[in-house]
């Protein structure tokens, strides 16, 4: 175990061993986003048509369901990383910042439960005649 | 953050000349914030709409394709391939490579080219399909 820097170690703050976690997973969504975003694109762009019945069955199919719930989880986890970077860097204010970071979790929560849920309720029910 | 105003800041970005790393590093957290908060609300958007009936989904494509939503989603588009070449010369840095003056300078400039070459093909491809 390493015991950090000599003032560190003074203030009882060595290194917790989990100062890289940010950072890599950054990078594991990263390669997530790459691969799943390219997919998607792909197959939007090889649909006979991206109008309703033809974007509801195809999303209904589950080997499409399931990688495209992938690819929304993987976007928020990546997007509530890097914007808590961004936030870090220019929100200065203590409160501020304790609200925004709060805010960009709801956001990145709410966001990635809403994309979920719509997919699996498409999944589920697929093609709704009005 | 507990500082004196009074104190001098270190220069920031009105000072620096502009040079292709810098554009490349600053565009990589623009076009990540605006795929972040557009790009992101604009898919669950189609997905929920799509989720929710024909209805809902003829308004988002009505808005979608609409002369304001092209300009949004050909810009979201090539900020997210833009995000996406200088997300890949990140991962070359993130090892190592890359940091000679000019291999640095020339990767910059390729994520721009290739950004904005891979954004006109896709809407070639869509609009010729259209035609």
């Amino acid at each position: 175990m390493g015991n950090g820097t000599g003032i560190g170690r003074v203030r009882g703050l060595g290194s917790a061993r989990h100062g890289a976690h940010h950072w890599l997973a950054q990078r594991y969504t990263a390669v997530g986003n790459l691969l799943l975003t390219l997919w998607l694109l792909f197959s939007l762009l090889s649909l006979p048509g991206l109008d309703y019945e033809s974007v509801v069955g195809w999303i209904a199919n589950p080997v499409v369901a399931v990688p495209l719930m992938l690819m929304v989880v993987s976007i928020f986890m990546h997007l509530r990383l890097g914007m808590q970077v961004m936030l870090e860097d220019y929100v200065h204010d203590k409160g501020l910042a304790f609200f925004s970071m709060l805010v960009l979790n709801f956001y990145a929560f709410g966001g990635a439960a809403a994309g979920v849920f719509a997919i699996a309720k498409i999944a589920f029910i697929g093609v709704v005649k009005p | 953050m507990a500082r004196s105003n009074s104190r001098p800041l270190s220069p920031h970005l009105t000072i620096w000349k502009w040079g292709p790393a810098m554009a490349v590093s600053i565009m990589h957290r623009v076009t990540g914030n605006g795929l972040a908060t557009a790009g992101a609300l604009g898919l669950i958007w189609w997905l929920m709409a799509a989720a929710t009936g024909p209805e809902a989904y003829a308004t988002f494509v009505k808005c979608a394709t609409s002369p304001i939503g092209y300009l949004v989603m050909i810009g979201l588009s090539w900020f997210f391939f833009q995000h996406l070449f200088s997300g890949l010369r990140h991962f070359v840095l993130d090892m190592g490579a890359g940091y000679e003056l000019k291999n640095n300078k020339l990767w910059s400039i390729a994520t721009f080219i290739a950004s904005l070459l891979v954004t006109g093909l896709v809407w070639l491809t869509i609009f010729g399909k259209a035609l």
